[in-house]
């Protein structure tokens, strides 16, 4: 058995020791800081754009005329389209996801979810941009032969491609989702004579329930989050129409418009910016939290 | 005085990858008997067990060779559905497994998956009293499983498993995760069985062998060694391997 000596050579790495300590401290406050900085430059700007606009017509306004006279701010258009592209996403995604996902965890032999699965984590990493582009010279030409009278920018072509965009992601976690149920309670159920189809369906996706919602609403606050592909593919055409076929304008695409205009600093125009942006991160963050609380919640179930 | 074999295995192999687990082992299992698997860890008692209702299929490197036999049919056949097996040759495990559902729906589960559609209460009822159950959980069928302690989870168990009215019944050292009550409890309720099926049982526990089987045998290394009455194997082994291990030298 050895002693370490209080020598020169353990001081020295208790110094080392504080410097990393602090350095990796330093790195954790960054991004807390830098979080913070945001929320509150959001807030404090929304502060001046309530000023003028009150919280009511914003939340409740049902027409979104920032820059034309008569100006009115009602946000419910950007919302309704941005809810339209994040729901027609879903209807995509949600499903073929978690068939994926059932396929993967629960028929794919190891060798195919070995193959399948990092291909599909690949193709989360696509620049979104290349989905706008993609959305843009495909998708919409296909729509517009399919129907005609669809215009250039359409709010299904976004939400085709956002919902090929987030459909990785809800297979990914799904499948994360389903593969921590326990393997024993595929056992027990194969035990009392059920079926691969029937352990899938019956036994796997209840036990893993939390785990796929926490991964739709993620892949849904991703949608909702989505900004180049929309900017490009849907328009700018703030409306409270439900028609996928019609352009819309989303929260995000709105911030692009301004971002990109000649809004001039502190004008009510320019302040927009930051009421729809601290709208939008109230509702992203507001999905994440309820979607890490499902996980949470999850793993408990399963300790 | 020759009993009717439920279960007959011809020269069972069982390799998992490129390793040996079990070897030639070549055994009959009489109907309505308790038989008891013994032997070290490792021996391939498990592995052996889970050949009797193809749940080894579930392990992708497995491969079987040889026969397993139920009344005279090879469960390896062509055209054997592995969920007919598990029907009729029912498996409690070693942790306690409850489906994360109210009582009442870990036992319907099995009943509705076999198609049995009427009076579903009746026998879910009929399953929790063969297993000593019903009186603890009667007034709380529709509370979550996961709430029962570890022996009565382990006694769900086996009412889900009797639910589907099986012919035999696997345990796969079903007390070893249960404290010594439950343990008891659990070894009381193996001999009120007794007699209605036929038991296969695996246990590390030698005493808890004599107490409930009829039959003992002893896997070695992948090898059956010595199989008869319990209580000639504990008192007359004839393998030395077999007197090394029950008195305790080996294992």
């Amino acid at each position: 058995m050895r002693k370490s000596e209080p020598g020169s050579a353990s001081r020295h790495t208790r110094v080392g020791e504080r410097l990393i300590g602090a350095l990796l401290f330093a790195s954790g406050a960054l991004s807390i800081v830098a979080t913070v900085g945001i929320v509150v430059v959001l807030l404090t700007e929304s502060l001046g754009f309530f000023a003028e606009v009150s919280p009511v017509e914003f939340l409740a306004g049902t027409r979104w005329s920032p820059d034309l006279v008569p100006r009115s701010f009602g946000i419910l258009p950007l919302v309704n389209g941005t809810f339209l592209v994040a729901a027609g996403a879903a209807l995509i995604a949600l499903p073929v996801g978690l068939a994926t996902a059932i396929y993967l965890s629960e028929f794919a032999s190891i060798r195919t979810k070995r193959t399948v699965k990092p291909a599909l984590e690949i193709l989360a990493g696509i620049p979104t941009v290349v989905y706008g582009y993609f959305a843009v010279i495909l998708v919409t030409p296909v729509l517009r032969t399919l129907f005609p009278g669809v215009g250039v920018f359409n709010a299904a072509s976004a939400a085709i491609v956002v919902g090929i965009m987030i459909l990785p992601m809800v297979s990914s976690l799904s499948e994360d989702a389903l593969s921590a149920v326990p393997g024993s309670l595929r056992e027990a159920a194969y035990g009392v004579g059920a079926t691969r189809f029937e352990v899938a369906t019956r036994i796997v996706v209840p036990a893993g329930l939390p785990g796929i919602a926490a991964s739709f609403i993620l892949a849904i606050s991703r949608a909702i989050a989505e900004t180049i592909v929309v900017t490009l593919a849907a328009g700018a055409t703030p409306g409270m129409t439900l028609d996928l076929l019609q352009s819309v304008q989303t929260m995000t695409a709105y911030i692009v418009q301004v971002s990109l205009g000649d809004a001039p600093s502190g004008s009510i125009e320019y302040r927009t910016l930051f009421a729809v942006g601290l709208l939008l991160f109230l509702i992203t963050l507001a999905l994440n939290l309820l979607s890490q609380r499902m996980t949470t919640r999850f793993r408990e179930s399963f300790r | 005085m020759a009993p009717e074999a439920v279960l007959e295995t011809v020269g069972l192999g069982v390799r998992y990858g490129e390793t040996r687990v079990i070897e030639d082992i070549s055994l009959t299992i009489p109907k309505r008997r308790v038989v008891a698997f013994i032997g070290p860890s490792g021996c391939g008692k498990s592995t052996l067990l889970r050949c009797f209702n193809r749940m080894n299929d579930l392990v992708p490197t497995a491969r079987v060779t040889g026969q397993v036999l139920f009344r005279g049919r090879d469960l390896y056949a062509p055209g054997v559905e592995p969920a007919d097996v598990r029907r009729a040759i029912g498996m409690v495990f070693q942790k306690p497994n409850p489906f994360p559902k109210s009582i009442f729906e870990n036992i319907a589960f099995g009943l509705r998956i076999n198609g049995f559609q009427d009076d579903i209460g009746d026998r879910v009822e009929a399953s929790l009293r063969a297993a000593a159950l019903w009186d603890e959980v009667n007034h709380r069928l529709d509370a979550d499983a996961l709430g029962l302690s570890a022996g009565q989870q382990q006694r769900l168990c086996i009412a889900r498993a009797l639910a589907v009215e099986p012919e035999v019944l696997l345990m796969d050292e079903p007390a070893s995760a249960l404290d010594p009550i439950a343990t008891g409890r659990m070894e009381d309720l193996i001999g009120e069985l007794r007699g209605d099926y036929t038991i296969v049982i695996v246990t590390h526990n030698m005493q808890q062998a004599a107490r409930i089987s009829d039959d003992t045998a002893f896997l070695y290394m992948g090898e059956l060694v010595e199989y008869k009455e319990t209580q000639r194997l504990f008192t007359n082994p004839e393998d030395e391997r077999t007197e090394a291990y029950i008195t305790g030298r080996r294992g």
